[in-house]
């Protein structure tokens, strides 16, 4: 052991200034991730812009734009709070199904909005409560688990539905339609609005809550956490239910933007949704992430999706650049840790 | 009148499974008193450590935390009933900052229920300076615990089982992986748990540190209470041979 851990404990006190000034160069070391996030973004955006100035000097495409990345963007920053937690959630494209299913079953008999809305939300808790039950309760590993709830919920909202989709062109005007989906600000769709104060929130319950501190610390070292007294299990089940409940919130926002339901809904947010969040720097092991780099991560993927198509590559591009963006973030960031170590 | 004791186990046993790991244990810890645990691996040490801190439940038994019957021993009630531990796995989040680490399961929070990390960086920093002897720039309360050394992880698991103002504190291995300066250095701060009025449960594998600093050698051998012995009433040298006779017959006479 090295001299300078020869002071251990103790109580001999070492005298010294205690000094709490702000730190540009401890800022920049601790935030050089999402600092650099910010000018991949910048530095994708002019990329674009060269390349295809017609349409990205445009407002049509910034408008798009805002109004699809929040759909996926909702869901990626509490599947960041999973992943931190050390676990892993693959069900919240069929979550976004399922919530609108019960909310075509309340909306279509009673015409309310408002409470088609709460039904929704209410199964984004019991799926969520159907993960956590099968990962806390039974104890399958998450990965596992999430994948049979995927099918099976996609399943359940084929059977429920007979496959038929359903129109919400009633929904349209409506005081819950237009504070979900309209314009409110300048044209803005206020999806964009949402997805900010998701962030915010999700920002909160991982750095200013007990909650938060404990996701991060059963997703570093589980036993550690269970000595030390931290409720293990209930961060877990809280973490699902949080996943459970935003994707269904995406879900009725995805909906109402369109004012149809079809039953696929969600196929497709599954790699853009992973890919968010690994991008913005979450490990993939668990223990650390944060919800500025999942938010940075997809915007940054909304506009490489609206990159490619705009510069005139197919779709099939998407799948293939956001495949790309998992492995190349991921394996940098276990590169990354190695170096440490 | 009989005293109360800091901690009474009346007649604890715990099975994992088939696994008996505690027979029929009692095991008192006095005010102001150091006891010593001693024993083989696979005595039942870690897990009578872990049925005091509330991590395990036991089996049958009862137990008495200062003469009052404690019906479930969780983590969080034994921490808020003064007893901080030092785990032999230290029980640290090697990933996580200095200050999440000395907080780590009794984060300090603001009126508004929100955390005050303000503070509770604050006071990692006084820690730091005052107790830890962490004079270097390079460490901050926002260091992550990985990039220390062994010796400085074992400092923060047992600066962080102080900070709580501990009545109670128990180190189970704590020299283990430490250096002589180290060693020494922890025996000292055993002993000023006695000067200041405190009590602590000692486990370790060394019999000549756990002899120089307790007051009570408790012997534990195949989850059994094996022998008690106060350590002004017997020899260092007649404890060992004891020891020795305990591991090979499993009885002391």
């Amino acid at each position: 052991m090295s001299s300078e851990t020869e002071e251990l404990s103790g109580m001999d006190s070492v005298p010294g200034p205690q000094k709490e000034s702000f730190n540009w160069k401890n800022f920049l070391r601790s935030n050089a991730t999402q600092l650099g996030m910010i000018l991949v973004f910048f530095g994708l955006w002019l990329f674009f812009i060269l390349s295809a100035p017609e349409t990205f000097l445009s407002p049509q495409i910034y408008y798009a734009f805002m109004a699809t990345t929040p759909l996926f963007a909702i869901m990626a920053l509490p599947l960041t709070m999973v992943i931190i937690a050390g676990e892993m959630d693959l069900s919240f494209p069929s979550i976004m199904a399922i919530g609108m299913v019960a909310f075509i079953f309340i909306f279509e008999p009673t015409g309310n909005v408002f409470l088609a809305l709460l039904a929704a939300l209410a199964a984004g808790v019991g799926a969520g409560l159907l993960n956590a039950g099968l990962v806390v309760g039974i104890g399958i590993p998450s990965l596992v688990a999430t994948i049979g709830t995927q099918f099976f919920l996609r399943g359940l909202s084929l059977v429920l539905l007979q496959g038929q989709g359903a129109t919400l062109i009633e929904a349209r005007g409506s005081f819950i339609y237009n504070l979900l989906v309209g314009k409110i600000i300048g044209g803005i769709p206020n999806q964009f609005w949402w997805s900010i104060a998701i962030a915010i929130l999700c920002w909160v319950i991982l750095n200013r809550t007990r909650l938060g501190a404990h996701i991060y610390l059963i997703g570093d070292n589980q036993k550690s956490a269970r000595l030390m007294g931290v409720n293990v299990n209930r961060t877990r089940l809280t973490v699902f239910i949080m996943m459970g409940l935003a994707a269904a919130f995406a879900g009725v926002l995805a909906s109402l933007q369109v004012s149809f339901f079809w039953p696929s809904l969600g196929e497709g947010y599954l790699l853009s949704t992973l890919a968010s969040v690994f991008l913005g720097g979450t490990s993939v092991f668990g223990g650390t992430g944060t919800i500025l780099g999942t938010f940075l991560g997809s915007y940054i993927i909304g506009a490489i999706n609206a990159g490619i198509v705009a510069i005139g590559l197919t779709g099939f591009w998407t799948e293939l650049i956001y495949g790309l963006i998992i492995i190349i973030s991921v394996s940098m960031h276990v590169v990354m840790q190695k170096r440490i170590k | 009148m009989e005293p109360t004791y800091r901690i009474e186990l009346r007649n604890v046993s715990k099975n994992f499974g088939e696994v008996e790991s505690l027979k029929n244990v009692d095991f008192k810890l006095g005010q102001n008193e150091v006891v010593g645990l001693l024993g083989d691996n696979g005595a039942g040490k870690s897990t009578l450590i872990k049925i005091l801190t509330g991590y395990h439940q036991p089996t049958s038994g009862e137990i008495y935390i200062d003469g009052q019957r404690v019906e479930s021993l969780t983590v969080p009630l034994a921490r808020k009933l003064g007893i901080e531990t030092v785990y032999q796995e230290r029980a640290l989040a090697e990933l996580q900052t200095l200050w999440r680490n000395i907080f780590l399961g009794r984060e300090l929070r603001t009126p508004y229920g929100l955390l005050n990390v303000k503070k509770m960086k604050s006071e990692t920093n006084k820690l730091m300076l005052e107790s830890m002897g962490f004079s270097s720039s390079a460490v901050n309360p926002d260091s992550t615990i990985e990039t220390f050394s062994g010796g400085e992880k074992q400092g923060v698991a047992i600066v962080r089982a102080l900070y709580f103002d501990a009545e109670i504190i128990i180190l189970d291995e704590p020299t283990m992986g430490l250096s002589l300066k180290e060693t020494r250095k922890l025996l000292d701060f055993v002993r000023h748990i006695k000067d200041v009025g405190k009590s602590a449960v000692f486990i370790d594998h060394n019999i000549f540190h756990v002899y120089s600093v307790a007051d009570r050698v408790v012997v534990l051998d195949r989850g059994q209470i094996a022998g008690e012995f106060n350590t002004d009433a017997i020899s260092l040298d007649d404890l060992m041979e004891k020891m020795y006779h305990v591991a090979e017959t499993g009885s002391l006479d």
